[in-house]
């Protein structure tokens, strides 16, 4: 051993021989360079905040539908064969059907674990989705989406929107009466599409409704083509939240320049770790219990039947109430037939969802802001971006309670035509309506902070004045919450440049200029904040009070 | 105009330290990260074993869940259903496998993180930030490396190799769009045929008899399907997905619509089922209104008036078959339905 390499070299000047576990970690060292990697990563800081475990929830039921889904694959027929059934679930005896149902009724009555198996799946799909879109929602919240991780959240976005697709044709693929009524809407949505419409249905189905290979390729983009693209976008994610580092909400001690949390190992690995079992252990107690999707109960599809009560994953509701919701326009010209009434939904989906997508964006250019962020925004301190995405919410949600209108029909004993007519109206309403008032209850919210801050914290002590007047003592809140309460910094509006230049000449201000000017001036004009105490009131204030 | 665009160094998070006291001219300062607080198991050698003693004992119950996992697998039959309290009937096994895997996979899941809340050091770290953008040498350095690279390849001196270049990177990979070509048949007329033809008898789906008029009462709806098509045939699908027929008899009087009349027989009018919406079998048929609903997105046709959409997202009317009785008494198609059946497209003609 007289050719020492330098990190045998390194190891061997503690004048013992490493372990075994060492000399493992040396080999791969020597040739992946591990060591690099784990310097800095192996007690990397995580701040802890509740909000922080929705991304995990992403990541572990996509772990899990992932585990579970290849485990149907290994029994699963994705062929639109007919044969005829005779097994276990003897309703079913001598009716035909598609192999693809056949196999999923197998797997549901003769695969030990295989219902368990379908249904974790089944369930781990609907609550990636919602983590997702509540994920979604923390981030966009508290701002989480700015510079410097405005491409990360692009990333995010294009998960959810493959996440919502994926899920749609996993639903397809058992061929049951439910799933190909959803085959049936995309053939119809799709043939709204302009000139091109039946081109696209014959390519995608293969000839005419049904045929027998829309089944087989949705599997291939199901199991194979989405979940691969998606795998590759979590890890480019994960990539880019480890190489921002976390944000974190300001408090004592954290400001823009560092993050205070626990070491990734061995905190952070315990935490985030068992947290995945919890997940993966609420998923398989769900499933031993609530039963999702009984497809036995619906029966194969026939081109000709339907069943009454369909009703698409909660994920689909909000495309499903623009469905239901919109008339049915439909022009015709020179021998041509535009399908309004199912084409502008299926525009206005994309742009419900693009409008999300891009307003980090759009807020960036609005504010001018070129610094990195990385505090939080408590909603309050940002109340147009706020009342915003509250009003998105609220676009989402009636549009959802749009897609179940025959349930709220039969539910609240109204008739579909008023609740047709009220999601109508509200579609274009109720966001102003929410937009408003949540800005209201911002502004509200930051007059109490900047209260608090001034007058203190009320004490319950009544103290009587020499003149004979009652007054509560109010008490100086602690510095670490004065500090939260004041950390946020409040842009000022932009200002155009003067009319004319010094030398009385005109300027001309662009009009991209002047939008972007009036909407900063909405962003964070007067009636958009309320002002931060200033160290001068906060003074005044206290030799008030004493 | 813009003041918040400030130089990359300015755009660097203002310093600070943690721990720094504030200041007193700014009394808005941070105060610093509070001391570490002890928790109890950090100074009570006894809570800390019992937590141990919680988190050990949750692990194995891991392993006893697991062995019941396997214990379910092999030992409940799999036809056995079970009453469970609120949740009613449901398959003794799915419940044992999913009760065990769930209790087994929660108790790793809880115990690790009562380990780490309990027993790991929660005294908070710090580490400092830098800032994502590079500093402006390394950024020169790379604009001259790039520079140099484009200049040592002379793209930018020969500009037909990079036209050339160029051109061959766009036909190569575009010429993999005739690829697509055979996914499927151009859609020529198909969507505007169905199979039904002028002499085809209405087949009744419930007992797969042709039918004759007195087969249909009023108040009714029959579902019917061409002469000729069985349920066996491998086209069956693709047919009825645009011959399904709903079959209703109204009092001649009600028929509003004239024509729509002398396409029946006697007040029997013959619909296609395929909504024009997007294209779901319609099922429920209210006798006093003669609408049908179709339960999809519920767009609403009147039969009595040929059948016209009333409500919902429907855009045009159900295509009607006229239909006459033949020489020997049965119900017959006289042709195909005159407008494509199903949802609107770009080709089909008001
Ligand atoms: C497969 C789906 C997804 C997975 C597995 C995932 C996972 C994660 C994880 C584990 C984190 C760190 C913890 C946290 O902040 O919650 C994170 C952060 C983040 N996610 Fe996601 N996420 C997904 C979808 C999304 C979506 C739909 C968006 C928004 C459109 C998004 C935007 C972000 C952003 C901007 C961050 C950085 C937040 C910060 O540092 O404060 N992600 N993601
Ligand atoms: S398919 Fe009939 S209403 Fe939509």
């Amino acid at each position: 051993m007289s050719t020492h390499s330098s990190a045998e070299g390194a190891s061997a000047d503690r004048n013992r021989q490493p372990n075994p576990g060492e000399r493992i970690a040396d080999w791969a060292d020597g040739r992946l360079g591990i060591y690099s990697l784990a310097k800095s990563n192996l007690r990397k800081i995580f701040p802890d905040h509740w909000s922080f475990m929705l991304g995990e929830i992403c990541l572990y039921t996509f772990v899990i539908i992932i585990l579970t889904g290849v485990y149907l694959t290994l029994f699963f027929t994705p062929s639109m064969n007919e044969v005829v059934y005779h097994g276990t679930y003897t309703p079913l005896n001598n009716i035909r059907m598609s192999e693809a149902y056949k196999t999923t009724l197998d797997i549901s009555f003769d695969v030990r674990a295989g219902l368990l198996m379908r249904q974790v799946h089944h369930w781990a799909a609907i609550v990636f989705v919602a983590a997702m879109f509540v994920h979604m929602m923390r981030v966009l919240f508290t701002g989480a989406f700015r510079k410097p991780r405005e491409v990360n959240w692009l990333f995010g976005f294009l998960l959810l929107f493959l996440g919502q697709f994926d899920g749609f044709m996993g639903y397809s693929l058992p061929d049951d009466l439910l799933s190909g009524t959803g085959i049936r809407f995309l053939e119809g949505a799709v043939l709204s599409v302009p000139i091109v419409g039946s081109y696209l249905t014959m390519f995608a189905y293969g000839g005419q409704f049904p045929g027998t290979v829309i089944i087989p390729r949705l599997f291939t983009v199901h199991i194979l083509l989405i979940p691969g693209i998606m795998a590759g976008l979590v890890v480019a994610h994960l990539i880019l939240v480890f190489y921002h580092k976390h944000t974190q909400f300001a408090g004592p001690g954290r400001t823009e320049k560092n993050v205070i949390g626990m070491p990734l190992m061995p905190v952070y690995m315990a935490k985030a770790g068992g947290f995945f079992f919890v997940v993966f252990g609420a998923l398989a107690l769900i499933s031993a219990i609530a039963q999702v999707n009984p497809i036995w109960a619906y029966g194969p599809y026939r081109s000709d039947q339907v069943t009454t009560d369909a009703q698409p994953d909660w994920y689909m509701g909000f495309s499903e109430g623009l469905i239901r919701i919109m008339p049915g326009w439909e022009i015709h010209f020179l021998g041509h037939t535009l399908e309004l009434g199912v084409f502008i939904p299926l525009v206005v989906f994309i742009l419900v969802l693009v409008a999300i997508a891009v307003y980090p964006f759009v807020e960036s250019w609005v504010t001018a802001d070129k610094r990195e962020h990385h505090l939080l925004d408590r909603p309050r301190n940002a109340p147009v971006r706020t009342a915003l995405a509250t009003a998105w919410l609220a676009l989402y949600l009636i549009l959802l309670l749009g897609g179940g209108n025959d349930l709220v029909a039969t539910h609240f004993q109204l008739s579909i035509n008023a609740i047709t007519w009220i999601v109508r109206i509200g579609f274009f309403v109720l966001p102003v309506i929410v937009f408003v008032a949540t800005k209201r209850i911002c502004l509200g919210l930051q007059r109490r902070d900047r209260d608090k801050v001034l007058h203190g914290r009320e004490t319950g002590v009544i103290k009587r004045l020499p003149h004979g007047e009652f007054i509560e003592v109010h008490e100086r809140l602690p510095q670490e919450r004065i500090y939260e309460l004041t950390a946020h910094d409040q842009l000022q509006p932009l200002e155009l440049p003067p009319a004319e230049d010094r030398t009385g000449i005109p300027r001309k201000v662009p009009f991209s200029e002047k939008l972007r000017a009036k909407l900063s001036s909405v962003y964070f004009g007067e009636h958009s904040q309320v002002p931060k105490p200033t160290a001068e009131e906060l003074e005044e204030s206290t030799s008030q009070h004493h | 105009m813009t003041h918040q665009d400030n130089s990359p160094e300015e755009r660097l998070p203002e310093a600070g330290k943690p721990g720094k006291p504030p200041k007193l001219a700014d009394p808005f300062a941070d105060p610093g990260l509070p001391p570490h607080q002890p928790r109890r198991q950090d100074i009570d050698e006894r809570a800390a074993k019992r937590s141990e003693h919680v988190v050990a004992r949750l692990f194995a119950t891991a392993v006893i869940a697991a062995f019941g996992f396997i214990a379910s697998y092999v030992l409940i039959p799999k036809e056995k259903v079970v009453f469970i309290f609120p949740v009613g009937h449901v398959s003794a096994q799915n419940f044992a496998l999913g009760g065990t895997l769930g209790i087994a996979l929660l108790c790793i899941g809880v115990g690790a993180i009562h380990w780490a809340r309990t027993l790991m050091s929660d005294v908070e770290h710090v580490s400092e930030r830098h800032p994502i953008e590079a500093p402006p040498q390394v950024r020169q350095q790379v604009f001259a490396d790039f520079q140099q690279g484009a200049a040592d390849s002379a793209i930018g001196r020969r500009k037909v190799l990079r036209n050339a270049l160029l051109g061959a990177l766009t036909i190569v990979p575009l010429s993999a769009i005739v690829l697509f070509r055979d996914l499927g048949p151009l859609p020529e007329k198909k969507l505007f045929h169905t199979v039904w033809s002028s002499g085809k008898r209405l087949i009744n789906m419930s007992d797969d008899r042709p039918l004759r008029p007195e087969d249909i009462l009023v108040g009714s709806l029959t579902f019917a399907q061409p002469e000729g098509v069985h349920e066996s045939d491998a086209d069956f699908q693709v047919v009825m997905a645009k011959a399904a027929l709903m079959i209703v008899r109204l009092i001649p009087t009600e028929i509003k619509d004239k024509q729509s009349a002398d396409w029946g027989h006697q007040g029997i009018l013959a619909y296609s089922k395929i909504c024009t919406h997007v294209g779901c079998p319609i099922s429920l048929y209210e006798q006093q209104t003669h609408h049908v609903l179709c339960p999809c997105h519920q767009s609403t046709f009147d039969l009595a008036d040929g059948g016209r959409v009333i409500f919902g997202p429907a855009g045009h009317p159900l295509p009607q078959l006229r239909i006459a009785v033949d020489s020997q008494g049965y119900l017959a198609a006289q042709g195909d339905f005159d407008k494509p059946v199903g949802p609107g497209f770009w080709e089909r003609s008001a």
